[in-house]
């Protein structure tokens, strides 16, 4: 049975119980304990996105990232496999790369030198004889984290026993599929990130991906800045056919252009942007058919919709957006752009263009990334007033259907994708 | 007459400061920093010659912007739309942004021509909003282009290179 929410037990109440279906309390942004909880609960318990396959183009390529707040290193090792390496020797703990990317051989800690190959043995240990009859190397390896991919879209866990990835995407499947195709016929590879801060709880991030509502509202400046096409196929808030999906365990999609949903589906009516007349010059000039020349630069704003996956990465019209938790009121995010790999005379032009797209909006300069922040840091702030008053995320419930596949869905405007996060998160962190 | 001059990092007897030239290249940069921080972008704007970049990198070492991703890399069409939205009122970031006050300093000619002037600085900029105080620290180049007199001076490349470009900065309301 759900308590109600009240001024008296707001503070008391577990944190389960502050999510109640189409309302959540704002003490779940605000309260350093649940964060906590958040950590290990959510963070080291389920499937983290941490690189994209791209980044780790050959053998001895490496990233450093996070899972959660724990730092780990994302390698490809001699025979092709990826590992994820929590970022710490076994020795004293010292943190062993501070690169954010690069290549090596392995990874040696510069506190004493102990010596590691890309997937996580200990290989090597300077004036070992202090060691004999104490040290067993094989037992010395980093610890290794479970790592499964999809699409390209590398994930990892710090839990044993949980469910294979593909089966915790599940439904997302399909749209990571259809994401892909923005290559336009090419592979998918990463160009470049934006990194930047907000002063807010990392739900609140999580919410945006899919809140069409805010769209027309905090990026009127962006929408007044686009041609006019571009801004016309971003009107979606009175179009029926823009809808939202809830598509399981805290996933969701929401498709604001949904005849760019499947790239491949082109019947080949739509004219394509006055604004790339350039670039589809450059490209036939490469020598690419006009078929081919389409594909690419219908794909030049991404996919009409944007997928959110529970808890830390969206795939949004031409990027992937990841989020990291600092504190409970500081976050971390990424807006890490994507072009197709190909041959230089093709893929050049279009993610010179690309770059041009996603700076313009997804920048901590962008025209849009610093509106959304501003908004992210007044949810923040405001929701420490008045603990008791239910943060609403029920716009639509009651228009909520079915679809075809039998996934919850609803108009793009309502927070369909928001209850659907809010739903897994109150699953996880329920004691039962 | 065109001087390149000698790397100044290492060969600290460079042309003076004082060097009429000079001077006007920093008395831009300082115009600049002035307009910024009341935020007058139209005015600021005006600096800019028609062909020419305002670019804050992500990577402290390309000179190929081009190719690479940027925070801002702006032409003029991008600049004229970046001084719609810092002015038009509809941008949450820019109408309730930080103020700030920055320093430019540590001017270092690097090309000097009856032409145009190339120099390095440092930039300091304290941001406050909200009861904090963000700080954006950066190497700057500036390439400016001398016109008849110093009225018509532009700049033709700013490039505003982060310390911490390549970690996660606040997203900012104003332009560095």
């Amino acid at each position: 049975m759900t308590t109600e929410i009240t001024a008296a037990n707001v503070y008391d109440l577990a944190a389960a119980d502050l999510v109640q279906g189409d309302r959540v309390a704002g003490r779940m942004y605000t309260d350093p304990e649940i964060f906590e909880q958040e950590m290990t609960r959510i963070f080291e318990h389920t499937w983290i996105w941490v690189a994209h396959e791209s980044e780790l183009p050959k053998p001895g390529s490496f990233k450093s990232t996070y899972v959660g707040r724990q730092p780990v290193i994302v390698s490809r090792d001699r025979k092709g496999a990826i590992h994820t390496l929590v970022n710490r020797c076994r020795h004293r703990g010292a943190s062993l790369c501070e690169k954010r990317t690069g290549e090596a051989n392995g990874f040696t800690c510069p506190y004493h030198a102990w010596s590691y190959s890309l997937d996580g043995k200990l290989r090597g240990i300077p004036y070992p004889e202090g060691y004999e009859g104490v040290l067993d190397k094989s037992e010395l390896s980093l610890k290794r984290l479970r790592t499964e991919s999809y699409g390209g879209m590398v994930f990892a866990t710090l839990d044993e026993d949980i469910e294979p990835l593909e089966e915790f995407l599940g439904d997302v499947k399909v749209w990571i599929d259809r994401f892909m195709k923005q290559g336009g016929g090419y592979p998918v590879k990463v160009l470049g990130t934006h990194q930047f801060t907000f002063g807010g709880n990392w739900k609140i991030q999580l919410e945006n991906t899919t809140d069409g509502y805010h769209f027309p509202i905090v990026h009127r400046s962006w929408m007044a800045s686009v041609d006019a096409e571009t801004a016309d196929m971003m009107s979606f808030m009175t179009d029926p056919e823009a809808i939202t999906h809830d598509l399981g365990n805290g996933h969701s999609v929401m498709q604001m252009v949904p005849e760019h949903s499947d790239l491949d589906a082109d019947d080949g009516t739509e004219k394509l942007q006055d604004r790339f007349d350039g670039l589809i010059a450059d490209l036939r000039a490469a020598g690419l058919s006009d078929s081919a020349i389409r594909k690419v630069v219908l794909a030049m704003h991404g996919t009409g919709f944007n997928l959110n996956l529970f808890p830390n990465v969206s795939m949004s019209a031409a990027f992937f957006r990841v989020l990291r938790p600092i504190s409970v009121d500081k976050t971390v995010i990424e807006h890490v752009a994507i072009g197709p790999d190909g041959p230089d005379e093709v893929v050049g032009p279009v993610n010179r263009a690309r770059l041009r797209v996603h700076e313009h909006f997804q920048g901590p300069f962008g025209f849009g990334t610093p509106d959304d922040a501003e908004g992210w840091d007044r949810v923040q702030r405001g929701a420490q007033g008045a603990p008791e008053m239910p943060i609403l995320v029920n716009r639509g419930a009651a228009r909520e259907k079915p679809s075809p596949e039998g996934w919850p869905t609803s108009h793009v405007t309502d927070e369909t994708g928001m209850r659907a996060a809010y739903a897994q998160w109150k699953q996880m962190m329920s004691d039962d | 007459m065109t001087e390149t001059l000698p790397d100044t990092r290492t060969d600290t007897a460079a042309t003076s400061l004082t060097d009429p030239r000079v001077l006007r290249g920093i008395e831009l940069a300082w115009r600049e920093a002035d307009l910024l921080d009341r935020k007058e972008y139209v005015a600021w704007n005006a600096l800019y010659a028609e062909d020419g970049h305002y670019v804050i990198p992500i990577d402290p070492t390309t000179t190929d912007f081009d190719n690479t991703l940027n925070m801002v890399y702006d032409d003029a069409r991008m600049r004229a739309m970046r001084v719609t939205r810092m002015t038009e009122g509809y941008a949450l970031a820019a109408v309730d942004s930080a103020t700030t006050t920055r320093t430019v300093s540590r001017f270092v000619p690097v090309e000097v021509s009856d032409a145009e002037v190339v120099l390095r600085a440092s930039q300091v900029l304290v941001a406050f909003k909200r009861g904090r105080h963000d700080l954006w620290a950066g190497d700057v180049e500036y390439r400016i282009r001398l016109g008849a007199t110093p009225a018509e001076d532009l700049i033709v490349l700013k490039v505003v290179r982060l310390v911490d470009s390549q970690a996660a900065v606040p997203a900012a309301g104003f332009l560095l």
